[in-house]
């Protein structure tokens, strides 16, 4: 039922643009955490987010998976709002926060796998998620056994067993060894290289990925600092 | 259906995997229905009276034990964000735990049932009946019970707020329920609190979808 990748709904001279926002803002527990954030992707394009702690990384991230509302500004798929189709947008998005996700009592295949019916995807998808990231050896181990960047692989490899066009990585990098990076990096070039989006929170430069990316710089959106009578009353 | 069905698959296996936590629900229910007779005396007909409430009383206390980690562990790991972004409906999502806690809380329970029936000397005829109940019974409890623990997400205190807003709702499953068992053995028809028993579960399964959905959505903001 997906719309074919040349149905631009926008202006049909611009290149296509996948995602758009235009002045976000974005509230939680009633606090400002950012405003008037802009940016464009089109297929294949990748946005790498920066800023300090607390700058509203994290935030945006969850805001653009759905998770929260949407509190100023709009927020475009192909120029139509997403919350035109709340369930449209959760298909075509894949989330990866600071929690891996990860069951004790469950093993590695069995997580994917799990992940792979849940998204009606086909068994082999499992076995190639676990080549991406090294992760045959562990395959059967409980996920009690894992350490935490085994952890995060699994939770990387979880991305590609069900394909999706946005990704949204909350700092992926945490916990991860060199030859681990460097799986990332590969499993990000193949998602863009597909068509895929790629829009990622990280303190660290990831060669490969940061350096051929937009950036946001976060700390550049700071909300006006509320009216500290009006919260007191 | 394949995707409800696999979250549900997840959960069984899970419970399977840690299956000490089964035993506990049970050997509760079995523990609190076996106190009474030592507070209020062996006698026979007091027994046979008080019989079917407490196989009841029992069965609910039993099944809140399990109820806060339905969701909480979901959430605390990070599944809850992903789960939400699957194909599956957050009211989907909602129905599948709700299976899954009846599966492996409720199911087991009505299985210990007659063991209970038989310390309070309830007639064997008695004993379809307050089993039929008892499967209709705890598979109201089970989503109503999810309701409350999706609603009681990221709330501090989840864990004594949890019975607040359950126990009201299962009052009139605990009502019909005791009653269907008390017309039979009074020689009446337990037809009735049985259809009411029904008709209490098919109220209570969009409740559980709808509430339980919104509870979800709001834990992830």
């Amino acid at each position: 039922m997906g719309t074919p990748n040349d149905m631009a709904t926008g202006d049909e001279s611009l290149p296509a643009r996948q995602l758009e926002a235009r002045e976000l803002g974005c509230l939680r527990g009633g606090w400002p955490i950012f405003a008037g954030v802009t940016f464009a992707l089109s297929a294949g394009e990748a946005l790498v987010l920066v800023g300090t702690n607390g700058s509203g990384k994290s935030s945006l991230l969850r805001l653009l998976a759905g998770y929260l509302p949407v509190a100023a500004g709009e927020l475009l798929w192909r120029g139509v709002p997403l919350s035109k189709d709340p369930d449209l947008h959760r298909s075509r998005t894949r989330y990866l926060g600071h929690l891996d996700a990860i069951k004790a009592a469950l093993t590695p295949r069995e997580d994917l796998s799990f992940w792979a019916q849940l998204h009606a995807q086909p068994d082999r998808r499992v076995e190639a998620a676990l080549a991406a990231f090294s992760l045959q050896e562990l395959a059967d181990r409980p996920g009690r056994m894992l350490s935490a960047g085994q952890r995060r692989r699994l939770a990387l490899a979880r991305l590609t067993v069900s394909p999706a066009p946005l990704w949204l990585l909350d700092e992926p990098t945490v916990g991860l060894d060199t030859a681990s990076q460097k799986a990332l990096v590969a499993a990000i070039a193949r998602h863009r290289a597909a068509g895929g989006m790629l829009i990622m929170a990280t303190h660290q430069a990831l060669p490969g990925v940061t350096d051929a990316a937009q950036r946001l710089d976060m700390n550049r959106y700071r909300p006006l600092p509320p009216d500290p009578e009006a919260l007191l009353l | 259906m394949k995707s409800w069905l696999a979250l549900i698959g997840r959960d069984l296996r899970l419970a399977w995997r840690q299956r000490g936590d089964l035993f506990m629900a049970v050997s509760f229910f079995l523990l609190v229905a076996a106190l009474f007779p030592f507070a209020l005396g062996p006698e026979p007909n007091l027994l046979l009276r008080i019989g079917p409430g407490v196989v009841w009383v029992a069965a609910l206390l039993a099944l809140l034990l399990s109820l806060e980690r339905l969701f909480a562990l979901e959430q605390e790991d990070g599944s809850l964000d992903l789960l939400l972004l699957s194909p599956l409906p957050a009211e989907a999502i909602v129905l599948a735990k709700a299976a899954s806690h009846w599966l492996t809380t409720g199911l087991p329970l009505v299985l210990a049932a007659p063991i209970v029936a038989l310390i309070y000397n309830l007639p064997f005829d008695g004993y379809g009946v307050l089993l039929l109940s008892l499967l209709l019974g705890t598979a109201s409890l089970s989503l109503f019970g999810a309701t409350g623990a999706a609603l009681c997400l990221g709330a501090r205190r989840g864990g004594v707020l949890l019975p607040l807003l359950v126990l009201p709702l299962a009052v009139p499953v605990l009502i019909f329920g005791t009653a269907a068992v008390d017309a039979m053995l009074a020689g009446l028809a337990a037809r009735p609190h049985l259809l009411l028993l029904s008709a209490l579960l098919l109220l209570a399964l969009p409740i559980a979808a709808f509430a339980g959905a919104a509870g979800l959505r709001q834990a992830a903001e």
